[in-house]
């Protein structure tokens, strides 16, 4: 027994995981007992439990917080156990190896500074020993140790180990995960946990204690360019605080930030804080912070604010490494709720490249669907552009969640970003918002005088359906509801706008679409609410629709589409129309539509409501 | 210090997740360390203001002080206190010795439950840390509970990263823990830091005893110590290896294991 440690007050979160039955308990059992951090006579307590039960006395048993576990055999959900050792206590999330708890597993993992991977020294690498190392790596878990257990059972043979060390690196290579020790111990004896093994006078690296004491801490991110996703807008009092947590880099008053995916900028007024005195003046990575901009600028949660000169990646596609753990397999076209930091966005499986068996890391084609606990390789599609990282460069904003109905069912990293046939105007119009001559008058202002944001209306759909005379009717019960709208008919443009063009030009879509969408653009930043139809465009009008709709974000764009019978609709429409039309009950849906998104004033409640960036 | 900050960073981060998720949203306040340490978290979160009501549920058998304490902070801090109480239950005369774990089942699970249908919280946050006692260990940040309160703790949606359950079928609720991470050092260590008002009652007063944990009176006792400073008692707390709940009595055998599968908090 070593000396009794006192109560430090670091924390260092590590999981412990491999095969069921590799002994994960024993060891922490062992652990635990070792460093003397059990309560009192809870060690006594388990000894007389197993003499009454008639069974030889584990470590195991000490860590079964319930009574229903013991009785099983196995761990059942994650659980935490602290121990101290040397200044340092460590919170042991325990991860069962049992399959079909890899859930639990992934969670503990999910939340792990370091962790210790045990295989069996008799049994060897085996199906879970692989899959959890993969999904370690998978998970960010770059510090880890592979502790190779039940040494005692093969006699203490130093090529028993050395086989299991190559086999294993020669695994973890192919995803250049690289562990930093590998110790062969007996957990149940204790060899090589606490105390150096006098059976194995071959091996000199480190105890597993001494390897514990040799993690890090989390590596601070704050040497990387600056990622501060946009959690919350706070207006409790005068103040209008941003916050979120710097999930990579620095900020500091006076910093100029730019938000993504939205463009908007503004420099930091202040940072604020409760009960610190002084107020602070900087913020880095790992801190939940407030600041308040220079600019009344509205931005809106999952936005990513970043320097200039360091921008996230915008798209509405990506390439990813993704697990799945949901309760119903994980479908191509289907669609799933895609948390990326604090982002939220309806996306759909847009293809299945390929299923990796984390076994030998195989990889089978052709699939439609992902099952419970495999890992795919996909391409997913998002509703609205999104602001990311690729994971090989930021870690908190290149991976992302799924959630399927209620549950997240899945997580993964972002591998690649793929090229959408946005990128040139999304490209466009970051560059014309980055030069943007702005007058004295801000975009706010000019909501407060008008009691509205700004948005385009558009409204969609086949032949004499009445969307023009719809457009008519909305905009006249606008202006006579005191808004600032605007008819803009896609023929006005013809005569005078493009006039430049020859006839042949005039039926290419995109340029047309692009023309439009700019002058859009500078409607939207004069407040107006413009309302349009799609029918210069013609049977092109999603093409169209789509250009429109890049150009003049982040103002919104409310799709209304007409039809006379039930129809498949076009992609993101916001109102359906079906059946003979009524005027007056279109007008009030899309009124409605427009107060649900934020543009005309909300009811005024205890929250307040930020729906869109202007 | 850095510890702690970093134990922060990671509770304000939850408790804004909450606030921003859950339009329907409590926190219970105990009054004891955890859950007043909780409410300064907030305080922080939110710059100062407290944006949701704080829940009490009185048994009527709290230490008088707690009482006290309570309403003086609710007023010096302007919050929106709630205080909820199983009257039936009480009316039919339901005390401890009717049985512990029906005592607290009765008047702090039901009470609680009863206070939470009233008001259709469909978010809760509550001050449990996974050092307290073994079920706790098991608990999620964001903690689905079902259409009963019951807790399935054998089928927890996965937490991944920063990601947590925030959004569940109507008529179940959440139970969020923005202090699982943090030990009972911590706890005091924070009070500390930051000058956090406290009830006495944890300090030893000159007889020698000091309440560690605090609950209804005749279920809770206080423990033998002569810390009577902050200080004292992290220092004590770095030697002790006895449980913190020792004194509690719910917690001897199953109790809390049956209590909280039921919803206890």
């Amino acid at each position: 027994m070593t000396t009794p440690n006192t109560k430090p007050s670091e924390n260092l979160n590590i999981v412990i995981v491999g095969h069921v039955d590799h002994g994960k308990s024993t060891l922490l059992g062992r652990l635990y007992a070792d460093t003397n951090s059990l309560p009192d006579g809870k060690l006594e307590k388990v000894q007389a439990i197993c003499r009454q039960q008639g069974k030889e006395f584990e470590y195991a048993f000490l860590f079964d917080a319930f009574l229903e576990e013991q009785e099983q055999g196995i761990t059942i959900d994650t659980a935490r156990t602290f121990f101290m050792w040397k200044g340092r206590q460590y919170i042991i999330i325990d991860a069962p190896g049992h399959k079909e708890f890899l859930k639990n597993m992934i969670s503990g993992a999910a939340r792990a500074e370091a962790a210790l991977l045990l295989i069996d020294a008799l049994e060897g690498v085996k199906e879970q020993s692989k899959k959890h190392g993969y999904l370690l790596s998978l998970l960010g878990v770059r510090q880890f140790a592979v502790v190779v257990n039940k040494m005692d059972l093969v006699g203490y043979r130093q090529d028993v180990f050395d086989g299991i060390e190559k086999e294993y690196r020669e695994f973890l290579g192919q995803f250049k995960a690289v562990p930093t020790q590998f110790i062969p111990v007996s957990a149940k004896l204790g060899d090589n946990i606490a105390h150096r093994s006098e059976q194995m006078s071959w091996y000199s690296g480190p105890t597993v204690l001494d390897t514990l004491g040799a993690f890090s801490k989390e590596a601070a991110r704050s040497e990387q360019p600056l990622r501060l996703p946009v959690q919350d807008v706070y207006k409790f009092d005068a103040r209008r605080i941003i916050t979120g947590r710097i999930t990579a880099g620095r900020v500091k008053v006076g910093d100029h930030l730019v938000f993504s995916p939205s463009n908007k900028r503004a420099n930091i007024r202040t940072v604020e804080a409760f009960n610190i005195e002084p107020q602070p003046t900087e913020g880095q990575a790992g801190q939940s912070i407030g600041v308040t901009l220079d600019e009344q600028i509205f931005v809106e949660r999952g936005e990513i604010a970043s320097h200039q000169d360091q921008l996230p990646q915008v798209s509405t596609a990506f390439r990813a490494n993704l697990f799945w753990l949901g309760k119903r397999p994980l479908e191509k076209g289907r669609k799933y709720l895609l948390r990326v930091a604090t982002k939220e966005v309806d996306c759909e499986v847009a293809s299945i490249h390929r299923i990796i068996d984390t076994m030998d890391l195989a990889q089978q084609q052709g699939s439609h669907t992902v099952g419970k606990n495999q890992v795919a390789e996909l391409t997913l599609r998002t509703k609205t552009p999104v602001a990311f990282d690729l994971s090989a460069s930021f870690e908190a904003t290149g991976r992302f969640v799924l959630v399927d109905e209620y549950d997240i069912a899945g997580g993964g990293i972002i591998t690649e970003l793929v090229h959408d046939d946005q990128e040139f105007l999304r490209e466009e119009a970051r560059r014309r918002d980055f030069a943007w001559v702005k007058g004295e008058v801000t975009v706010e202002d000019r909501a407060q005088q008008y009691g509205h944001r700004a948005a385009v209306i558009l409204i969609t759909g086949g032949r004499h359906t009445g969307k023009s005379f719809l457009a008519r009717k909305l905009e006249g019960r606008l202006v006579a509801d005191g808004r600032h709208a605007y008819l803009l008919d896609g023929e006005n443009l013809r005569r005078g706008l493009d006039a430049d063009l020859s006839e042949e030009e005039r039926g290419h879509t995109a340029e047309m679409a692009r023309r439009y969408g700019e002058v859009a653009r500078l409607l939207t930043d004069t407040g107006l609410i413009v309302v349009s139809t799609t029918n210069p465009f013609g049977l092109a009008y999603q093409e169209a629709f789509e250009a429109i709709r890049t150009l003049v974000h982040p103002a919104p764009v409310i799709a209304v589409h007409m039809s006379k019978t039930d129809e498949e609709l076009p992609p993101n429409t916001d109102v359906v129309l079906v059946g003979p039309a009524d005027f007056d009950v279109a007008t009030a849906r899309i009124l409605e539509e427009l107060k649900r998104r934020g543009v005309l004033a909300q009811a005024i409640g205890a929250k307040p409501v930020f729906q869109y960036s202007i | 210090m850095k510890h702690l900050r970093q134990l922060e960073d990671q509770s304000v981060y939850i408790l804004r997740e909450a606030y921003k998720h859950f339009n329907n949203l409590a926190m219970l306040w105990s009054m004891g360390k955890d859950s007043t340490v909780l409410l300064w978290l907030a305080r922080k979160a939110f710059f100062g203001h407290v944006p949701f009501p704080l829940l009490h549920v009185d048994t009527s058998y709290k230490i008088p002080e707690m009482i006290e304490y309570r309403d003086r902070l609710a007023r010096e801090w302007g919050l929106d206190l709630i205080v909820g109480q199983n009257k039936e239950a009480l009316a039919a005369g339901m005390n401890h010795t009717m049985g512990r774990v029906v005592c607290c089942t009765a008047l702090k699970t039901n009470g609680l439950k009863q206070l939470l249908e009233h008001k259709g919280y469909t978010g809760v946050i509550l001050g449990v840390r996974a050092d307290e006692e073994g079920t706790r260990a098991k608990e999620r940040y964001f903690s689905p509970r079902d259409k009963h309160g019951d807790w399935d703790f054998r089928d927890q949606p996965p937490e991944l990263w920063d990601q947590y359950k925030t959004t569940f079928p109507p008529g179940t609720h959440i139970r969020i823990h923005p202090l699982l991470d943090w030990t009972e050092i911590n706890i005091w260590e924070y009070i500390k830091l930051e000058n956090i008002p406290f009830i006495d009652l944890y300090l030893d007063k000159g007889d020698g005893t000091r309440y560690r944990s605090l609950g209804c009176a005749p279920c809770t006792t206080p423990i033998k110590s002569t810390a009577k400073t902050v200080d004292d008692i992290i220092e004590e707390l770095r030697h002790t290896t006895v449980a913190e709940r020792s004194g509690r009595a719910q917690d001897e055998g199953r109790g809390m294991e049956l209590l909280r599968k039921d919803g206890y908090m």
